[in-house]
């Protein structure tokens, strides 16, 4: 091999061939990786859900489905409002300001509430840290895993950040991020939907 | 290309059927090369099971997934309901179910000890390196093909786990989201991600594992096995040009690991008969519930053999990452000032290091997390030019160093057991020393390995006969 000369033309049409062979192996490869994007019937499950909130009473909390994931709407107390003055200080995000556009899309939410109607609270259950569901710890005091001047709020029970009564986490956990707020809209005083705002 | 043999007109039919054989496939040479005239040392010790023992925990694993998959059904809606249906209807199908998920616990024990024998005799060391890759390349296969398996029962901490594991990757900056949404299918874990997981479990991971067990064999038999001493046996042989030290692996080591088979059976089944859930470890109480992804369960923590990792992601908070940081800036000054290098090197690390800080500070402790817990596996794989010492096997290394590698597998010990338990405080304190006690032991190897005085290595293994 290494006495003969190099055939110049071959050697062209070789790398030419070779490359056209890599090119046609990529285009190959898009339709196979584009198959695991979700399906177009994942893509149209993604629709708004109506939920009475009629019978909700002060300090209960509401659980509904949206687009796989557990929106919870909780109606807080007089004394949960007041909880988040003494939180402000002690949370990594007090304004929403961090990605407002994808933790908090909706302009009427950007307040110390979290919220359009101060005591009605609408936000995903999921934490922006791997996705666990945090766990209700509403009842202020010390408790186990918990600091001892515990105002009322959540535990995401995976790795152990917190959220206070607004879904404002706080500051030094592994969340990076306040919980989300979808975009609802109030149809009626009794009638929320979620996954829509409209003006 | 061999050459055309011939038996001779009298031999009797088997020999004439063999050269029949190996006129056209190489049945003997390979007999030969890789059992009857695989020349091991002679003074294995009951650490050198490890290997056939994860190779029949494999097939063990490959046979009892092959009966699963004919009663499993790969769909969110009847995927937990399969199983129980597995459990309960299917004629010996607990015993088939609960071999598989024993066997997945059992694999893992077998390779972690299989990992730390080579770690303690040096058997990654030259010219063993790509057996060592090769076996690192196993381990994290081994680690994807549990963490899919875990989703197919459908249980809280099958779906949940799954959950987590694959929000990691939406910590990657820029690309992370649409990253995960490409790995679930689904803008959360559902049956997209259920279906494809029962497929890279079933097919893909399994080709790709065995194709990998045969290039860490075929490395392994290129090189010859290391051995308790770290004594290269084919540097004395005798007038046929076999090692002094080396035995015929069939029929000496055959016979020899069907005593390790045994004992790892009677533990194997025992556990199966007798304890499969393992109070919890081997199969997760919270898995007897259906998955629900509405409500996540009070506490969730991986399955045991995940658990370290787990811990050195848990550890990984904005206080870690300013520990980091004063770590990385410490380094880097101790190089500048006490370095053997030349003064554009120093000029490098200054500017390495303050990028790094910059960029630990710019991204979330989150995705730190991440790369601390990838960055653990694939720390492995540089062990080979991490240890610098001059000789290979702990037993002719300072006594000191065996203090070092009693430590670092306390403390990844204790990284295991603080990721099964609830984050805590202390957990937090305990998981971060715990992390840098094992980045601590790989990185600074080449500065610790090479101090202490080493003691003479013999010429020619230590091997008493009985």
């Amino acid at each position: 091999m290494s006495d003969q000369q190099v055939d110049q033309g071959k050697r062209t049409w070789l790398i030419a061939s070779t490359c056209a062979g890599v090119v046609g192996g990529a285009a190959t490869a898009v339709p196979f990786i584009s198959s695991f994007q979700p399906s177009e019937r994942a893509r149209a499950a993604g629709a708004a859900v109506e939920v009475d909130i009629g019978g909700l009473k002060a300090g209960e909390k509401l659980t509904v489905e949206w687009r796989g994931k557990p929106v919870w709407i909780i109606k807080r107390t007089p004394e949960q409002l007041e909880s988040l003055k003494q939180t402000e200080p002690l949370v990594a995000d007090p304004k929403s300001e961090r990605k407002p556009a994808e933790i908090t899309p909706m302009e009427a939410t950007r307040n110390e509430w979290r919220s359009v109607k101060p005591e009605i609270l609408v936000v995903v259950g999921i934490c922006s840290h791997l996705g666990c569901s945090p766990t209700d710890k509403l009842t202020p005091g010390p408790q186990p895993s918990l600091p001892d001047d515990w105002h009322g709020g959540f535990l995401c029970p995976c790795h152990g950040s917190l959220f206070d009564m607004a879904g404002r986490v706080y500051k030094n956990k592994p969340a990076p991020d306040n919980l989300e707020v979808p975009p609802y809209t109030f149809l009626s005083d009794t009638r929320l939907l979620i996954g829509e705002a409209k003006a | 290309m061999a050459e055309f043999k011939t038996a001779a007109a009298n031999a009797p039919i088997g020999e004439k059927l063999m050269t029949w054989v190996d006129n056209r496939f190489p049945a003997t040479k390979l007999y030969k090369e890789h059992l009857s005239e695989y020349y091991a040392p002679k003074n294995f010790n009951f650490w050198y099971f490890f290997g056939s023992l994860a190779m029949l925990v494999l097939v063990i694993q490959i046979v009892t997934g092959i009966f699963l998959v004919m009663h499993y059904k790969p769909d969110a809606a009847k995927a937990f309901e399969s199983v129980e249906y597995i459990m309960r209807d299917v004629p010996w199908g607990w015993l088939v179910r609960y071999m598989h998920s024993t066997g997945a616990s059992a694999f893992f024990i077998v390779v972690y000890l299989h990992m730390f024998r080579g770690l303690i005799y040096g058997s990654y060391r030259q010219p063993r390196e790509l057996v060592w890759i090769f076996g690192c390349a196993i381990f994290l296969c081994l680690m994807a093909e549990a963490f899919m398996g875990y989703l197919l029962p459908w249980g809280q901490m099958s779906y949940w786990g799954a959950q987590v594991i694959i929000n990691l990757f939406s910590a990657i900056p820029f690309v992370g989201n649409d990253l995960s949404l490409l790995i679930r299918g689904d803008y959360v874990v559902g049956d997209a991600t259920l279906n494809r997981f029962f497929s890279f479990h079933v097919i893909a991971v399994p080709l790709v594992l065995l194709g990998l067990v045969v290039a860490h064999i075929i490395a392994l038999h290129e090189v010859g096995s290391n051995n308790p001493d770290g004594v290269e046996i084919k540097a004395k042989k005798d007038a046929q040009g076999r090692p002094l030290d080396g035995i015929p692996f069939h029929p000496y080591y055959s016979v020899h690991d069907i005593l390790g088979v045994s004992v790892f059976l009677m533990a194997f089944t025992a556990i199966v008969f007798f304890a499969p859930e393992f109070g919890g470890y081997f199969l997760e109480f919270n898995n007897f519930i259906p998955a629900d992804p509405l409500k996540t369960p009070a506490h969730i923590a991986p399955v045991w053999y995940f658990t370290p990792y787990y811990s050195m992601l848990r550890a990984t908070t904005d206080f870690m990452v300013n520990v980091l940081v004063v770590l990385v800036a410490l380094g880097a000054v101790g190089a500048i000032l006490k370095g053997r290098f030349g003064g554009s090197a120093k000029l490098g690390i200054a500017i390495a290091a303050v990028v790094v800080a910059f960029l630990l500070k710019t991204f979330d402790a989150k995705f730190w997390g991440v790369v601390v817990m990838g960055g653990a596996v694939v720390i492995l794989f540089f062990l080979p030019w991490l240890d610098r010492s001059p000789v290979k096997s702990i037993r002719y290394r300072p006594d000191w160093h065996k203090w070092v590698y009693a430590v670092f597998v306390l403390f990844f010990l204790v990284l295991g057991y603080f990721g099964i338990q609830a984050p805590s405080a202390l957990n937090e304190r305990v998981s971060q020393f715990g992390t840098l006690v094992y980045f601590g032991f790989f990185l600074l190897m080449p500065w610790w390995s090479t101090l202490g005085t080493f003691k003479p290595v013999p010429e020619r293994v230590t091997f008493e006969s009985h």
